[in-house]
């Protein structure tokens, strides 16, 4: 068995450190180490997006990162963007325009669908489709997802506007 | 008294009851992350199990050794069929009435076969052990082909009599399972005979799988103090699935308790007894610890549930006119190394004699032979009621190449054969009885939605520039008119292993006049906790928001047989109405108590029971509910609770329309739907927002199905889509927009005349599809494609045609 590395991280603004495999992948880490049981596994093979977080900025399928590669970093998991009491507003939009039905897709999908709209705050829906093509859902179809994500835009940019 | 007055309408609004587009309560904690799936369970000192699998498809096992494996740090034990073997569990009944091995047993019949169960401290080490059992196997020749397999002198299940019947009857070949028959067939026979036209075809609807993203798995936990077993997992029929586990594990059944706890989509997938759950079980009965299993997409893409699989050779008759006669069908079906189908007890082939659709077709006959071979065992519902999608996806092919064969337009053909509203109740020439429609109405309505006649104008231009050598790209009008079959089922004829396939539901309403409902369905993200809630705000005038509802838990909810086939509505739907009456002819009385009155003298009006005439004196459910609780009412019982078993009188039969307009690049296969209009009659709309969440997800399922997505073989038997690199799902990118629509025909025997809808779009959607891209073709000569229509498949239709030059 290789030797543990340390490892030191941040989640959701709160820091970590401990000893791990370098095998460990970053889903397992966050899943079974940390109980972030927000992000989920649907393949572990990069392709269903069920476990997308953010890593220093970036959307990640943390099922195909190992946590030694994620070493230092700032994360954020679906756990980290809004609080029942203080939703974000896709969370919100989501909720309001049925973008989930079983809600396996749905951290991961929220989780990227926030990355989406800091790259690209104006999106159309053919550029919400591609944006969003790294994460599957096999229950709604995308439709009112696609849907949830034009309206939580617009909810963002009119807040924009409104403090400017 | 009962007009909607501003004041009665505003009552009526804050019950947000049937028809409401009621936003869902399960949402707040999925959009959270705060959802509760089985891989998310952790408990102190929990083991993880992890299989060995076979890499052959047919083979003996000649030996097993497990040294290596058991000497890993970490690793606690690991299982063979011989550890099995003392216990009886290392077979188990399936759902067929066939019985499938747990683990490998002297050989393997499927590639991804179980074949030894290891336990270890966690998931790594699992994995790593799994890797260092070694087993010896013996290569065996490879049945993939279910007609070779009625011929071949292989034989698979050397476990069985090939003398004896199976569980359906006589067996002609020891690779046969069954033959199930319905209709006539001589007469059918004698029409085919006589027919002024008759088409014929071999439609096959391939092998394709579920696949939820969440894949399946449980967590056991034997309790050795009390001697109770809990068993978590993706079930969902939960109920069914206690039972089972009582009967093969002998463990009494009082002492079984089984939660599913949130599940991350099933469509069929999660309705099964697996290896997994059988292993876990066991594995928590010897370590005394809880022992977790979750199966990872290959395995579950390549053992737990395929679906269809169908060979269906069909022949239509009918007159010059175009007036069908008769339809014929035989169809052999392909269930793997063991029939583990998930099928009601008396129906080997699912509702398949569903076949004559929506058309009047006054003689029919129906056989279906059950082959073993060399594939995964599985043959459930991928949304849809047993079998239905392929009954309709055969009906609908049928129908285009009989109009082919009559030179005259698909949509006018149908127009004429359709079931006219004032036959129902019709009797179908295969044995159903359907309840209602009003198919005439919703094909002339989506007709002229898409604007039919224009299209066809724009077809007939496109081919004529097609021809020119203007374009390169195709037109394909793809319609279909379906009838689903659902709500299984009444007890006289649907049982699954004996037990009836009745469902149910128990409320208590809460002094302060709040409740709760528990039932014995459970939700893979249909929406229950919402749905089933507006209900019973309709029939008992407790705002919905007030009423928590509760599946799932075997210990606290009543016996139902659970969530598939779409019976959740039509079953578990209609006993939560009929055990919401309970509740209010109780309240009756003790508002007339109240009111000194007669019990006649009241009537219900929104949430209160109302004095008749004089509606200004009443009394609410709230304060009725109070009343049940603290006030001593002479000849009636304190408390307010009641509870349904509900044994549907019949099926329901949803239908729709559903038209696809495709665009299809001649040169690269390539298709772009432009236009995909679905109009839906599940009879009352308890939630339109979710019915609409549900069309458009079993849309995207269907064109997943007939674009792309299939399990395929080579011929050693090996899987060739075992990834979601192979296996095809939608992207976001890939799937278009839908146009949805509804008439609404109440189902006469349903308690509020809803019929379910989560299947339909499933069921209606592949053959609009796939009619679509055989429309295309069509004035090239095209009569029958089989799916999947990826791109490979299209251009190879092009060019088979001669399209390429
Ligand atoms: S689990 Fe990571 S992409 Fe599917
Ligand atoms: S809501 Fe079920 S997978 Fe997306």
């Amino acid at each position: 068995m290789p030797k543990k590395m340390h490892i030191e991280l941040t989640v959701n603004g709160q820091s970590h450190e401990f000893l791990a495999e370098p095998r460990e992948l970053l889903i397992h880490t966050l899943r079974e180490r940390l109980n972030l049981t927000g992000p989920h596994i649907g393949c572990e093979t990069s392709h269903c997006g069920a476990c997308t977080v953010i890593v220093n900025g970036k959307s990640v399928k943390s099922c195909t990162m190992f946590v030694a590669q994620a070493n230092g970093a700032d994360l954020t998991t679906i756990e980290g963007l809004g609080t029942p009491d203080v939703p974000h507003v896709l969370q919100t939009a989501f909720r309001e325009h049925h973008g989930l039905q079983c809600g396996f897709c749905t951290p991961g999908m929220i989780t990227r669908a926030s990355k989406l709209l800091e790259e690209n705050p104006n999106p159309t829906e053919e550029e919400i489709r591609f944006g969003m093509a790294g994460n599957l859902c096999r229950c709604t179809g995308y439709q009112n997802i696609v849907k949830s994500i034009l309206a939580a835009a617009s909810e963002l940019n009119a807040a924009k506007e409104a403090a400017e | 008294m009962n007009d909607m007055t501003p004041e009665r309408e505003e009552r009526v609004a804050g019950l947000k009851g049937l028809g409401c587009s009621r936003k869902r309560v399960e949402d707040a904690r999925f959009t959270q992350g705060k959802g509760n799936y089985v891989d998310d369970l952790k408990m102190p000192g929990m083991l993880h199990g992890d299989f060995v699998r076979s890499p052959y498809a047919h083979a003996r096992v000649k030996s097993i050794n497990t040294e290596a494996a058991m000497a890993l740090d970490g690793v606690v034990a690991v299982l063979t069929a011989a550890d099995l073997a003392p216990l009886g569990l290392h077979w188990m009944p399936t759902l067929a009435g066939d019985k499938q091995m747990v683990l490998a047993d002297g050989k393997v019949l499927f590639q991804g076969q179980e074949v030894a169960y290891v336990i270890a401290r966690d998931r790594y080490i699992a994995a790593d052990a799994v890797e260092l059992v070694e087993v010896e196997y013996e290569e065996l020749p490879v049945l993939t082909d279910p007609f070779e397999a009625l011929k071949s002198d292989v034989v698979l299940r050397e476990d069985l009599d090939p003398a004896a019947p199976g569980a359906h009857g006589p067996r002609k070949h020891p690779n046969h399972i069954f033959t199930w028959e319905a209709g006539d067939r001589e007469a059918t026979e004698q029409v085919l005979a006589e027919a002024d036209v008759v088409a014929e075809e071999m439609v096959y609807y391939h092998r394709t799988h579920p696949c939820p993203l969440e894949t399946c798995g449980c967590v056991a936990s034997m309790d050795k103090v009390n001697g109770k077993l809990t068993l978590w997992g993706t079930f969902q029929a939960p109920h069914a699935i206690r039972t089972v586990v009582s009967l093969i594990s002998g463990i009494e059944e009082h002492n079984i308790r089984v939660i599913s706890p949130d599940i991350g989509g099933g469509f069929g997938n999660k309705v099964g007894a697996y290896a997994g759950y059988v292993c876990s079980v066991v594995a928590s009965i010897v370590t005394g610890q809880p022992v977790k299993w979750v199966e990872d997409r290959m395995e579950n893409l390549m053992t737990t549930a395929f679906a269809r699989d169908y060979w269906m050779k069909g022949k239509i008759a009918a007159t010059k006119e175009g007036k069908i006669t008769g339809l014929w069908c035989h169809t052999t079906a392909d269930h793997g190394g063991f029939d583990a189908c998930a099928d009601p007890t008396k129906f080997p082939a699912g509702f398949m004699n569903i076949c004559t659709g929506s058309y009047d077709i006054p003689t029919a006959y129906l056989a279906v032979d059950g082959v073993y071979t060399n594939k995964a065992p599985g043959g459930v519902a991928y949304r849809c009621s047993f079998r239905v999608t392929e009954a309709a996806y055969f009906i609908e092919r049928m129908i285009e190449v009989l109009a082919i064969e009559l030179n005259m337009d698909a949509a006018e053909l149908r127009r004429i054969n359709f079931i006219r509203k004032d036959q129902f109740p019709y009797q179908s020439a295969l044995g159903w009885e359907y309840d209602s429609g009003d198919y005439h109405t919703a094909w002339d309505k989506a007709l002229n939605a898409v604007g039919y006649d224009d299209l066809r104008k724009e077809q007939a231009e496109r081919i004529e520039a097609f021809k020119r050598g203007e374009t390169r790209k195709l037109l394909g009008i793809g319609l279909t008119h379906f009838t689903e079959i659902v709500g299984a089922g009444p007890v006289k004829n649907c049982d699954i292993l004996g037990l009836g396939m009745f469902d149910s539901c128990e409320i208590r309403i809460h002094p302060t006049g709040s409740a709760i409902a528990r039932l014995g369905t459970i939700s893979q993200g249909q929406g229950h906790a919402t749905t089933f809630a507006q209900i019973l705000a309709s029939e008992i005038g407790i705002p919905a928001d007030s009423i928590t509802v509760e599946e799932g838990d075997t210990d606290t909810a009543p016996y139902g047989l659970g969530t598939y086939g779409s019976r959740s509505t039509p079953v578990a739907g209609a006993a939560t109405a009929m055990a919401g009456r309970k509740i209010r002819a109780k309240a009756q009385m003790i508002a007339a108590y109240l009111l000194e009155v007669h019990d006649d003298d009241v009537e219900f009006d929104v949430d209160r029971f109302v004095i008749k005439g004089a509606p200004e004196r009443f009394k609410t459910m709230k304060e009725i509910a109070f009343a049940a609780y603290n006030q001593a009412i002479p000849g009636i019982e304190p408390g307010l609770e009641a509870v349904s078993y509900y044994d549907p009188p019949n099926m329901t039969y949803p239908f729709g329309a559903y038209i696809c307009v495709m665009e299809i690049d001649v040169d690269t296969g390539e298709h772009q739907i432009r236009q995909f209009y679905a109009l839906d009659d599940c009879g009352t709309r308890i939630n339109p927002m979710i019915i609409e969440g549900q069309v458009h997800g079993g849309l995207t399922e269907a064109l997943a199905i007939a674009m792309g997505q299939e399990i395929a073989y080579d011929e050693m038997g090996n899987c060739k889509t075992g990834t979601l690199m192979d296996f095809f799902l939608p992207t976001a990118w890939e799937t278009p927009h839908y146009t949805t629509d509804h008439t609404v025909t109440p189902s006469p025997h349903h308690p509020i005349g809803a019929k379910g809808v989560g299947e339909s779009p499933n069921v209606g959607g592949v053959p609009a599809f796939s009619n679509a891209v055989h429309d295309a073709f069509r004035a090239f000569g095209l009569r029958q494609s089989h799916m999947p229509h990826d791109h490979w498949r299209i251009w190879k239709i092009a060019d088979d045609l001669g399209l390429h030059g």
